[in-house]
């Protein structure tokens, strides 16, 4: 055969090598982050923390109002996930499972509304927030934030809705439930893996956004963790140590959930990119 | 952000069901329940509307304002017409950075679709073990928080004591010892690009691999017996398969790299020179920067007008696919 000419080894190898391509970036922010200072202010890299120290933790976890920034971060994220994610699965629950006039045209236009140019908007939004007096605030970056989430988490939904047999919904309102019954007590369950993967993604987004709040949150006590990390580099310079435990701090959350749902969130992704 | 595709119907299509609360009236043309549909989509409609119809209609009104600074402050109204537009487009700086974004839009693009492309392939032809490892490696990638990963390929690129001076030294390149990559257009340019195609691999390799684990192997087995060898059966099999997936796949990229404010924000801030402004940090800078709120949001307009140009083709084809469903 062709194939075993070809061979696993030069596969593997490549695998081997993009393994270390991807994983080195990350690698060198974590062990830079435990480095004493004399060992990153080196002529000659040094690839191990051979002293580690949690010295730059402490001092971008001592940096002025970290754990407002921590605070705001959460608050403003989990809200605009968990507000999307109902807004959603109502909506994806009729397109996914009901016939109705217009029902492609909603489709198609929250497919529309995921391209949404947000990150040129932001002028505009600002003077709508400034109008109706809300700068300074997490109110409107929730609100915000769960429109920017919310069509990728209702077309991915629509998708985990539809692979939920029907048999079953329908089993249970011959039991005698009735519709609603029926979907919070049988497809909601079932749904779970699905609620996960997608919260993840507008999870990543909503923590991640930058733009928006640089606009509009001039106040240091309503700005959340991307500002802090882009502050933080330009107060503390050259200090490698301290930025990267301040990024390192950043993406732990993000990390940790996309580690743990791993096997679950390519799945979704499958599930949502290619079954639809 | 996955590929959205219209889902084959799986049966005869439903007939609405009983209202849940009522008499139910089987024989009538129009039941009650008839509304439940949009009523479960009404929260989700008004508030893209309002959130994002909004702001797109107030950028529209806004940009056909003399709004700087001292409107700003002043609250003051004033109509120009179509001055902004005029400036902008009689203007170089426009279309130099409209050139940029697009060149950048496309250079990126087109590496993370042939490297996606390689990396996911290659995800279906290595061992168990290895692939879990390597995907476990695309996800820390992909996972990793932008303000993070850039601040990150700053410090891998630094000038002083960064590990790509010192491995480039180590390769035989002298001069790099003490370089600058942040000083000059391009260099600034391929670090961006770097970041942006490692981060973005991922997306693509992944959501591959999980297409070709869908390819039926009775394909293979009868091209197999048609004599055809690795690559035929690739070309002809595989291929085609993954087509509309690339197309969709692609399309979604093009989108995203054109409007990547935030790896070129924060590398560089558009420097050195606003050199390296694409077209949303040129809106952001010219609008909130310069406070030329107006003439910000023309450009933000523009911008999005020239996203629909380079959309549309992959919106005729959700169209079309959407159609095709019926």
């Amino acid at each position: 055969m062709k194939r075993s000419l070809f061979g696993r080894f030069w596969p593997n190898a490549t695998a081997v090598f993009l393994v270390l391509v991807f994983i080195f970036p990350v690698y060198w922010m974590f062990s830079t982050a435990f480095k004493k200072t004399t060992d990153i202010v080196t002529d000659t890299p040094v690839w191990f923390p051979t002293n580690p120290t949690t010295q730059h933790f402490k001092t971008a976890i001592d940096a002025d109002n970290f754990w407002t920034f921590v605070g705001n971060s959460f608050t403003v994220t989990v809200l605009a996930v968990v507000f999307s994610l109902i807004i959603a699965l109502a909506a994806s629950f009729a397109l996914a499972r009901m016939r109705f006039k217009g029902r492609r045209g909603f489709i198609i236009g929250f497919m529309v509304a995921q391209m949404a140019p947000w990150e040129v908007m932001v002028i505009a939004i600002y003077f709508i927030v400034r109008d109706a007096d809300m700068l300074n605030s997490l109110v409107p970056l929730t609100l915000f934030y769960m429109v920017m989430i919310l069509p990728f988490t209702l077309l991915t939904l629509r998708g985990f809705v539809a692979a939920v047999p029907k048999e079953l919904e329908e089993a249970a309102m011959v039991d005698g439930c009735t519709r609603r019954q029926a979907f919070l007590k049988v497809i909601l369950p079932l749904l779970a893996p699905g609620l996960m993967s997608t919260s993840m993604f507008g999870f990543i987004t909503a923590w991640n956004e930058f733009p928006m709040v640089l606009v509009l949150n001039k106040q240091v006590e309503y700005q959340t963790l991307p500002v802090w990390l882009a502050g933080f580099q330009s107060v503390f310079g050259n200090d490698w140590g301290a930025t990267m435990a301040a990024s390192t701090l950043f993406a732990i959350p993000v990390l940790l959930l996309f580690l743990y749902l791993q096997r679950r969130a390519v799945g979704g992704l499958s599930d949502g990119a290619v079954k639809g | 952000m996955t590929v959205q595709t219209e889902r084959a119907p799986s049966g005869p299509a439903e007939a609405p069901k009983p209202p849940v609360k009522g008499k139910g009236r089987p024989s009538a043309p129009r039941k009650a329940g008839d509304f439940v549909p949009y009523l479960l989509l009404l929260p989700a409609v008004a508030a893209t509307l309002v959130f994002l119809g909004w702001p797109l209609v107030n950028n529209a009104i806004l940009s056909f304002q003399n709004l700087n600074m001292r409107q700003l402050i002043q609250r003051l109204t004033e109509w120009n017409g179509i001055d902004n537009y005029r400036d902008i487009l009689t203007g170089p700086d426009f279309w130099r950075v409209t050139g940029r974004s697009i060149v950048f839009a496309g250079v990126n693009v087109l590496l993370i679709m042939i490297l996606g492309t390689i990396v996911g392939l290659l995800l279906a032809r290595i061992g168990k073990k290895m692939r879990v490892t390597l995907m476990i490696a695309l996800v820390l990638a992909w996972a990793m928080p932008v303000v993070a990963s850039s601040t990150v390929y700053q410090w891998l690129f630094a000038q002083r004591f960064g590990v790509v001076n010192w491995v480039l030294v180590q390769l035989g390149f002298e001069g790099m010892g003490d370089h600058n990559w942040f000083g000059t257009q391009m260099s600034t340019f391929f670090v961006v690009t770097l970041l942006i195609v490692w981060q973005s691999i991922p997306f693509v390799a992944l959501s591959l691999y999980a297409a070709t684990t869908t390819i039926p192997k009775e394909l293979y087995e009868a091209a197999a017996l048609d004599g055809a060898n690795a690559w035929r059966s690739f070309t002809s099999v595989t291929m085609p398969f993954l087509r509309p997936f690339l197309y969709a796949t692609t399309f979604l990229e093009i989108i995203w790299v054109f409007k990547a404010f935030v790896q070129v924000y924060t590398i560089n801030a558009g420097g050195p020179d606003r050199l390296t402004e694409i077209l949303p940090v040129y809106a952001y800078i010219e609008g909130i920067g310069n406070q030329h709120y107006g003439m910000g949001s023309a450009i933000a307009m523009l911008t999005i007008v020239i996203m629909l140009l380079l959309t549309a083709y992959y919106l005729r084809i959700v169209l079309k696919q959407e159609e095709d469903q019926r």
